[in-house]
């Protein structure tokens, strides 16, 4: 059967939204995923959902976007307006992961939370290590997260293995560990009356 | 040959001082703080004023880095090397330069709203502003509007600079500008901001008397608004 919606994604969240779907039964759903790596520079995101948008103009009956603002400064909304497709809302992807009252506790109980996800911890090395140069610049580390009182891993799944990863790389950052476990519920709760037909 | 050309060790204090400055340029831009340390002193041994040194050696380089930033060419880890690369070249100037008494070019108080942590912009504003020969209070992050308020007035500043990373927390900005105006204070300072989410059009929101979309545009739009006031 012919899906008819799609949800152009980033890549980060890929796996929670194809777990998610597949337990609600939403066959009606294509996912397509820009990378992850595009959160690095912000800026890319809007063109991308933009070409993504103009490639599949037609093929679907409605088209959404599961991207939060992501530190577009409101650039994905222009896209998004100029072509009738919606998106989560929110600023941050850790955000709708956590549900928006409890993100904006953990933010007002400390500004300076520094948030990993399980894709995060699962792609620390590559995605900040390696992404801010911190592994051969160490001293870089104070000028990124001096700031940074406590790394916040906001868990979409219960693992010993991830949270023994996220303890160590709070550790490399120097922050306090933090650990919050919410399941994909928050997400899916957002996402299922934006996905009606 | 070119592997003989690239092993050559350059020696910093062998080089002409337009060479040495140029090589400066490039030191900065690749980071190297060791290197901006010790070609500093030697502009200083050779009897380059601290000013000159700044502005040629340091604001000159840095200035590429900016542009380079701007268009894509360089990213963050490579800006905060040569920030820090900078740092320790000013480190050694700084003294000097309180030492000699020179009238700042303007002041300005500067600091990140509140809600937010993010300070490698504003850092490097404050940077580039010292380099141009501004006075700078930081007032560091997460700063609320009694604070920059407090500040501006207990300084005198001219200037007052607001940065955001957030798009949940750059609407603080006019919260601080209407508590100006409410008391009656806005038209004494000049407002610039700037961080990643911003742009043009929200700065003339907020009320701000310029957006600045990276530190050296904020240093010209300081120039410009305090040649504009006379």
């Amino acid at each position: 059967m012919k899906a008819k919606v799609l949800v152009i994604a980033c890549g980060a969240i890929a796996r929670e939204l194809v777990r998610i779907s597949k337990l609600n039964h939403w066959d009606h759903i294509k996912f397509k995923c820009l990378p992850p790596e595009l959160h690095n520079t912000p800026d890319r995101i809007p063109g991308a959902v933009k070409d993504m948008i103009e490639q599949n103009t037609g093929e679907y009956q409605k088209i959404f976007a599961a991207y939060a603002d992501c530190g577009t400064g409101g650039g994905l909304d222009k896209v998004l307006e100029e072509y009738g497709v919606e998106r989560i809302p929110g600023a941050h992807c850790y955000e709708f992961y956590a549900g928006s009252d409890s993100f904006h506790e953990l933010s007002e109980d400390e500004p300076g939370s520094f948030y990993l996800t399980d894709f995060l911890v699962r792609h620390f090395e590559r995605l900040v290590v390696k992404g801010l140069w911190i592994d051969r610049f160490p001293q870089l580390i104070p000028g990124y997260f001096g700031n940074y009182k406590r790394l916040v891993y906001l868990a979409q799944t219960d693992s010993e293995q991830l949270q023994a990863m996220a303890r160590q790389q709070a550790a490399l950052l120097k922050l306090e560990y933090c650990y919050r476990l919410y399941g994909d519920e928050p997400l899916a709760h957002i996402l299922e009356p934006a996905l009606e037909q | 040959m070119t592997d003989q050309f690239d092993d050559e060790e350059i020696i910093l204090s062998e080089l002409p001082d337009d060479e040495l400055v140029d090589q400066m340029h490039d030191d900065l831009y690749d980071g190297l703080a060791e290197e901006i340390t010790e070609g500093t002193q030697i502009l200083l041994d050779r009897g380059w004023s601290a000013q000159q040194v700044l502005t040629e050696a340091l604001v000159g380089g840095m200035a590429v880095v900016g542009i380079d930033f701007r268009d894509g060419v360089l990213f963050v880890p490579e800006v905060l090397m040569a920030a820090n690369a900078m740092k320790a070249g000013m480190a050694k100037l700084k003294p000097l330069l309180v030492e000699t008494g020179v009238k700042p070019a303007g002041k300005m108080v500067i600091g990140t709203v509140k809600g937010d942590i993010h300070d490698i912009g504003k850092n490097l504003v404050g940077m580039m502003m010292e380099g141009a020969g501004f006075e700078v209070i930081d007032l560091g992050i997460n700063i609320d509007a009694d604070t920059y308020i407090e500040a501006i007035e207990e300084h005198q500043a001219d200037f007052l600079g607001m940065s955001a990373l957030l798009t949940t927390t750059m609407p603080y900005m006019k919260v601080v500008i209407d508590q100006m105006k409410e008391k009656g204070i806005r038209d004494k300072y000049k407002v610039l901001v700037g961080g990643a989410p911003l742009n043009e059009e929200f700065g003339q929101a907020v009320g701000a008397d310029a957006y600045c979309r990276d530190a050296a545009t904020a240093v010209d739009a300081a120039r410009e608004l305090l040649a504009a006031t006379g």
